[in-house]
């Protein structure tokens, strides 16, 4: 090493310019990223899109930010991977088409408590809600946290909106009507599956709760590939 | 700054010199900042550590595991560790350079600056105001405070660096310019999103895209704010404590230039086997397994500068405590790599065992390395003896013994719940298809790991405690250091 790397030679001199030293290490740091994150941008078979994938209802958009705020990503990952032990547990692999609206990404890094890429449709709306509730009354010996103020606190079905605009200013494909009627299309929604509830002989009253936009965006999880067309 | 650099009076041993006093107020600041944020930061470990085998310890809505685990993270890293890197940064830079920092008031805005990102984060977090990406959890309004500290904190570096009086730049300030100038690039990077009100954003990509700019910063918050300068850490404050010369400018060097080219490509290891385009995960599996190298650099050249020194191990609980993390460095800089080949990550991922491989990094390497420093430092900045030698070599044995059982604790959990999600039986059918059999299997280790983490936590204490009477039965009103130059 000592014949190409002089003590007193051109490295050397560069230790002394700090300008220069600063230039080429932040030049360094910045080949990896790019080359690596432009192709994920710019080539478009990176990400083959998916016909039956559609935007989040606008209940599931506040049902997401309320999983997002419960910290749920902390235990629960939502990424299924092609293993057979995987699809055997958790149901088809998943694909990066399904990610298109996920703002952010909710993949996670750990399965404390099991993967929830499909879980939509998996229980009804009731189980979700005692599991909330209390998660040792559906899954013995769980270690999960309970989550009983989702049943108290309401939803600002006004603020719906808003997050709406924001997603759509990013790329996601809502319609001016879509945004205008959100409040209202939030509130048919939540209505059904709080009937739903009650009607199976859970709570009643859930139609303005967290619980209800919760159990929404839980049930929508993983559904969109087995929509007609697939 | 005239008013720190003033001629020596007449009289005086050399009218053709020039007295350059520290600024070293800045670093105690910091240092008292560490020891006290290290103490909460690890407190939320030791309760969200509770919380997993034992469900009761969750105490409502803002204090449930969700909202404590990214409260917790950020506070050992960003808090901890980042007014960790900040005391020496300023301790080392000023001597390195022969001058005063550039500013008094930038420094200390970027110390007050600092602080109240991490009080605002305390109060956001348990609030549930979060983005939900790692190590990046604080909302816009605050990722837009980080970004206005951060570039003061480089103004005021860069320009001392400007009137340094010193021509060539130790390796140390090397790491520190390498910190400065890529965690702003990532941080910016993962922070671009459009805000939704006061406390909600979404981010500007999304999916893959998202997945992949996540864990660019993700991983390189690793590279940048718990490796590099640390590793500017290790080369001034080493060989101080050592007496002893840095074994090799050549394999610093070498090691500098392809440790910052080679992390920053490692990132989508994290996300192996997911969504993420095939080539783009290989990529970063490959150099991810490249990285080992410039990593062992870094630790050869630790280790080794106490050659013919190692017998002041003896009697020196900094020293000690340094070749304990130098040592966690080149172990989990091992495992890291090894993590990333994608059969391991098949097994691995998703479980305990990355968790314990991220604080076997943490608690050995960034804990140890800043015991060490802290221990180093506190004689120095307060001209006094340090209060109780045999408390901080408690210290330094309830660390080690603490840490051990941790990581141990979770690579036996995360190993057999890895084996166990993926066994089948001779008919084809998982043997564990309940998911709770694998949880319970695993919550002994999750109650050893309590054990370590609350030892780790104790060791910590002392050092508080040992920081306090240290800093009180400093005899008179701290006199920061000063040296004489060529005026």
């Amino acid at each position: 090493m000592s014949r190409f790397i002089k003590t007193d030679g051109r490295h050397r001199t560069i230790e002394g310019w700090p300008l220069v030293f600063t230039v080429l290490t932040t030049l360094c740091i910045l080949v990896g990223g790019t080359v690596q994150f432009l192709p994920l941008v710019l080539v478009e078979s990176n990400i083959p899109t998916i016909e039956t994938v559609t935007p989040y209802t606008p209940l599931e958009v506040e049902g997401r930010d309320i999983y997002i705020a419960q910290g749920c990503v902390s235990c629960h990952s939502q990424q299924i991977r092609p293993f057979r032990d995987e699809i055997e547990r958790y149901g088809e692999y998943s694909k990066p088409g399904e990610a298109i609206y996920d703002r952010p990404f909710l993949w996670g890094s750990k399965r404390t408590g099991p993967d929830l890429a499909r879980v939509g449709g998996k229980y009804p709306d009731l189980w979700h809600v005692r599991h909330m509730e209390n998660p040792r009354s559906t899954t013995p010996n769980s270690l999960m946290p309970p989550y009983p103020w989702l049943q108290e606190k309401t939803v600002d079905f006004d603020d719906i909106p808003g997050k709406l605009s924001a997603l759509k200013k990013l790329g996601t494909p809502y319609t001016d009507a879509e945004i205008d009627g959100a409040a209202q299309t939030a509130r048919s929604q939540a209505e059904q599956i709080a009937r739903n509830v009650a009607a199976n002989g859970g709570p009643s009253g859930l139609e303005d709760k967290e619980i209800t936009a919760l159990v929404a965006y839980l049930q929508r999880l993983g559904t969109d590939l087995s929509k007609a067309g697939n | 700054m005239e008013s720190t650099q003033t001629p020596t009076q007449p009289g005086s041993a050399n009218p053709s010199r020039l007295t350059v006093t520290f600024d070293d107020q800045i670093t105690r600041y910091f240092v008292i900042a560490t020891a006290i944020w290290g103490f909460v930061g690890m407190l939320v470990g030791a309760i969200i550590a509770l919380q997993l085998p034992f469900w009761q310890a969750n105490l409502g809505e803002y204090l449930s595991f969700g909202r404590l685990r990214p409260l917790h993270t950020n506070a050992v890293i960003f808090a901890f560790a980042g007014n960790a890197i900040f005391a020496a940064i300023y301790y080392s830079t000023q001597r390195l350079l022969k001058t005063r920092m550039w500013s008094d008031g930038m420094s200390r805005f970027h110390f007050w600056g600092w602080q109240a990102i991490i009080v605002s984060a305390a109060l956001t977090l348990p609030l549930g105001i979060t983005t939900s990406k790692e190590y990046a959890e604080l909302e816009w309004p605050i990722d837009v405070a980080i970004a206005v500290v951060w570039v003061v904190f480089a103004i005021n570096f860069f320009l001392t660096l400007r009137q340094r009086r010193e021509k060539h730049m130790y390796v140390a300030i090397w790491f520190y310019i390498a910190t400065i100038v890529t965690i702003a690039v990532l941080h910016i990077g993962n922070s671009l999103a459009m805000p939704a009100g006061l406390f909600k954003s979404y981010p500007l990509f999304a999916g893959v895209q998202d997945a992949f700019i996540q864990w660019w910063y993700g991983h390189n918050a690793v590279a940048f704010f718990l490796t590099t300068p640390f590793l500017g850490l290790m080369y001034y404050f080493l060989p101080k404590a050592a007496e002893r010369p840095v074994f090799s400018y050549r394999l610093s060097i070498v090691h500098f230039w392809s440790l910052v080219f080679i992390y920053i490509w490692a990132g989508p290891h994290h996300l192996n086997y997911t969504a993420v385009p095939e080539w783009a995960v290989t990529l970063g599996m490959t150099f991810s397994v490249m990285l080992w190298m410039p990593s062992w650099g870094g630790m050869i050249n630790g280790l080794f500068t106490l050659r013919g020194a190692w017998h002041k191990l003896r009697d020196s609980v900094v020293l000690k405590m340094f070749v304990i993390g130098i040592t966690f460095y080149g172990m989990s800089t091992f495992e890291g790599p090894m993590l990333s080949v994608k059969t391991v990550n098949a097994l691995s991922h998703y479980t305990d065992w990355t968790v314990g491989h991220a604080h076997a990094g943490a608690l050995g390497w960034n804990g140890f390395m800043t015991f060490g420093m802290i221990y180093w430092l506190l004689p120095r900045l307060y001209r006094t003896e340090l209060w109780s030698g045999k408390l901080a070599n408690t210290h330094f044995w309830v660390g080690t013994i603490g840490m051990l059982l941790y990581v141990i604790a979770l690579y036996s959990a995360g190993v057999t719940q890895g084996l166990m999600w993926r066994a089948f039986d001779d008919a084809g059918r998982l043997i564990y298809p309940d998911f709770m059999e694998t949880v319970i299997q695993i919550i002994p280790m999750y109650w050893v790991r309590l054990v370590g983490g609350t030892m780790y936590l104790v060791g910590m204490v002392l050092l508080l405690v040992n920081m306090y009477m240290t800093i009180k039965t400093a005899k008179e009103k701290p006199v920061d250091a000063s040296i004489q130059v060529a005026s």
